[in-house]
């Protein structure tokens, strides 16, 4: 009976995750189920299990990365594995090693989890061809952050019970943003409604098609949005490049309390971090009651520890005979 | 309050419905309360009015002159520069941000903004700098400024080279129903020129710029304007291959309009005769087909403006070799004596040139101005088209009188202008 019901249960069932892009909803709840299950033991006095026991994580990351490689690690250790972090940005590439050979090299030492971060988009993939283990993509230059959108969307539905047709608004440079991307590609396989709310010159090209509803003022479109979802300016970008100054993307694309307030009233504010407060937001609101942003590191870690689990058991069971 | 009056026995131009036919004027509070040829000696206003005769001399809506330079923005030159717009019949005017110090600032907007008309006596608007410093490398604080009142963007006399940049630009300003006005000039294709590419360049041993300088660069703003939807005006083109690119433009319904210099429509090469440095301009003046050209642009509505383009130099600087002298010319006291030449000489009608002095560049500045109809202000003038003078240097309202039509006769003079229906210029006075 517990077989039968484990069958029926969705599952996630990938080698690796790559992206959001290609998941279905079954395997996103799947990921969501467990993730729930997550948080419930990290919130334990005793918070280490042994599910991962035996098993080598690597966190290799091309791009400096202080909270996600934390998030990755803590989560690793908390069931079990071996975690190392090799910082690739002070290391071979330096000495001119193809990413391909970083790969055979770091393939011969036999880990099991291999969590990527590279500058490139597409990269982790070309990596994951190369290596006998489970890859994740911690975020692949422009292109895709996966964990991060789950872990938006574990903190959306513990907060709204659900995401299906809930409207949430992302804000801000959308264009060079793989967190936007990974969310757009979610909350859309979800059935949510989702909004982009820029300057055109951080949109990119064809974001309407992207499954998204464009909007360049905040005014109309908050308006009736249950999530804000705001994203990070990086700091070079505010000096006339793409956006006249800081000053000028604060007065009409950050998130006050009041332009907060055309949105719905129940509605509650995200950030993927590290905030640029008095930029993209006011700490009046990043600090606020409606503010999920310190639940969202909270959620990080459950999510990295259902994405871990799952595809150690993925591998295991393909590598004997089963799935 | 002033008192209400009539003004009768007037040439109205309507260049809206594009008629010249004898009729009157109604005007009190500041604004117009009646227009037409129902209007004469016996309409009844039901109140006291004071009646004018304007003895068939035109009466027609103050122009609108979308290029001005200021030196500064301090009360002298605000003054100076409306004394100037009065007595040209210039009731409304936008400067360019190219002042000591640049217009980049929220501050200086609203500074200028508050005091600009009560200091100059006219309309006076101010435009922005659309990058930071005029530099051509960074995005103003185009939301901002918009904000505190600047009313278009530009770098005046300079383009911005970099077209990612400008694609931008166009997208940003879009997003904020900014208009962009842009000189277009390749600055590498142009070189040091300082006069149109040509025999009279080369036979005078000057330094010169092809008018590919002027055509590759408006090809590609309108090539971006055409991709982004996005609102644009050139400021000033001056050849035949401009003309053409903003037809196309205009054909394949990109939202652009298109401006020329009343110099490049009035004057051409040759009469820079031996190195008269006051007609050192920009764009340079071309060869008379290309004025041609540019008349016959504003004869079927392909161009929409004429501007003054107004420029005060230090004659300091002008007492120079040509190619040394300063760059500009004034030309708000004979914009319309110049723009009648059109009229006397080329065939252009008057509803026509008043569409492009005043209507049509009211309506790219969403300014209420440009014509005359019940409600709107009453600014106006009256206009003697057939009166000769000559421009003389020390005549001109101007303090700097770099003009480039000195000593010559021009046919046609403002004899009142009037803002808010009070007259703050008469010929004579």
């Amino acid at each position: 009976m517990k077989n039968f019901e484990n069958m029926m249960k969705p599952h996630f069932t990938n080698k690796h995750l790559l992206g959001i892009e290609g998941l279905k909803e079954a395997n996103i709840t799947a990921l969501l189920n467990l993730a729930d299950e997550k948080v419930e033991q990290s919130r334990r006095d005793i918070k280490k299990t042994n599910e991962l026991e035996g098993r080598t994580q690597i966190n290799l990351f091309f791009e400096a990365s202080t909270r996600t490689q934390a998030s990755f690690e803590i989560a690793g250790k908390r069931l079990g594995a071996d975690v190392m972090n090799m910082a690739v940005a002070h290391s071979s590439i330096k000495k001119g090693e193809t990413l391909i050979d970083t790969a055979a090299t770091l393939n011969a030492m036999q880990p099991d989890l291999l969590v990527i971060r590279h500058h490139s988009a597409g990269a982790v993939e070309l990596l994951s061809q190369k290596v006998n283990c489970a890859v994740i993509n911690a975020g692949d230059g422009r292109h895709e952050h996966p964990t991060q959108a789950l872990l938006d969307a574990l903190t959306i539905r513990r907060n709204k019970g659900k995401l299906a047709r809930l409207t949430i608004a992302i804000c801000g440079d959308v264009l060079h943003s793989r967190v936007a991307r990974s969310n757009i590609i979610l909350l859309n396989i979800m059935g949510a409604r989702v909004r982009l709310i820029a300057p055109p010159t951080l949109l990119p090209a064809d974001a309407e098609k992207m499954g998204c509803e464009v909007f360049h003022n905040m005014e109309d479109g908050l308006k009736g949005v249950d999530i804000v979802m705001m994203l990070r300016l990086q700091t070079e970008r505010m000096q006339g490049a793409f956006i006249p100054s800081a000053r000028e993307y604060h007065q009409f694309y950050g998130l006050t309390e009041k332009k907060l307030s055309y949105a719905n009233e129940d509605a509650l504010v995200m950030h993927p971090g590290p905030m640029n407060r008095g930029v993209e937001i006011d700490s009046v609101v990043a600090d606020s009651a409606k503010s999920l942003i310190r639940e969202q590191v909270e959620m990080g870690v459950a999510v990295r520890m259902a994405v871990l689990e799952s595809l150690s058991n993925n591998w295991l069971s393909k590598n004997n005979g089963g799935v | 309050m002033s008192k209400h009056k009539i003004f009768y026995n007037a040439r109205l131009i309507d260049p809206v419905e594009m008629t010249d036919s004898i009729g009157g004027i109604y005007i009190g509070d500041g604004k117009v309360l009646d227009i037409g040829g129902h209007i004469d000696r016996n309409y009844d206003a039901k109140i006291a009015v004071e009646y004018v005769d304007v003895k068939r001399q035109i009466l027609a809506p103050g122009l609108v002159d979308m290029r001005v330079f200021m030196n500064g923005v301090g009360n002298q030159t605000l003054k100076n520069t409306g004394e100037s717009a009065a007595a040209g019949g210039v009731t409304s005017l936008l400067s360019m941000p190219n002042s000591t110090p640049i217009v980049e600032d929220i501050a200086l907007v609203e500074y200028i903004n508050g005091r600009s008309k009560k200091v100059s006596g006219v309309n006076l608007y101010t435009s922005a700098a659309l990058t930071q410093g005029l530099a051509g490398e960074q995005m103003a604080e185009i939301g901002l400024l918009k904000k505190a009142g600047a009313i278009a963007f530009t770098d005046g006399r300079k383009s911005v080279q970099n077209a990612l940049l400008f694609k931008r630009l166009l997208e940003y300003a879009n997003s904020h129903q900014a208009l962009i006005i842009h000189d277009v000039e390749d600055e590498d294709l142009a070189g040091d020129g300082v006069m149109n590419e040509g025999l009279y360049a080369s036979r005078l041993g000057l330094p010169s710029k092809p008018k590919i300088a002027e055509t590759i660069m408006l090809e590609r703003d309108l090539a971006l304007a055409s991709l982004l939807k996005a609102k644009y005006h050139v400021s000033q083109i001056s050849c035949v291959e401009s003309l053409n690119a903003v037809k196309r433009a205009k054909h394949e319904n990109t939202p652009i309009t298109a401006g020329v210099s009343i110099n490049n429509l009035t004057l051409n090469e040759f009469d820079i005769g031996e190195y008269r440095s006051f007609l050192r301009l920009e764009p340079p003046l071309r060869s008379d087909d290309d004025r041609m050209a540019m008349v016959e642009g504003i004869k079927n509505g392909d161009i929409d403006v004429i501007v003054s383009s107004h420029d005060p130099q230090d004659p300091d600087g002008k007492r120079h070799p040509f190619a040394d002298a300063a760059v500009g010319a004034v030309g708000l006291e004979t914009l319309l004596a110049a723009a009648l030449r059109l009229y006397h000489s080329d065939g252009v009608d008057l509803p026509t040139l008043w569409r492009a002095l005043s209507y049509n560049p009211a309506q790219i500045l969403e300014l209420d101005a440009g014509r005359l109809k019940a409600g709107s202000p009453a600014d106006f003038i009256i206009v003697d088209p057939e009166h000769s003078w000559k421009v003389e240097r020390t005549e001109l309202k101007s303090q700097s009188s770099n003009t480039p039509f000195e000593n010559r006769i021009l046919q046609g003079k403002v004899l009142a202008t009037y803002i808010d229906g009070r007259k703050i210029f008469e010929l004579g006075n």
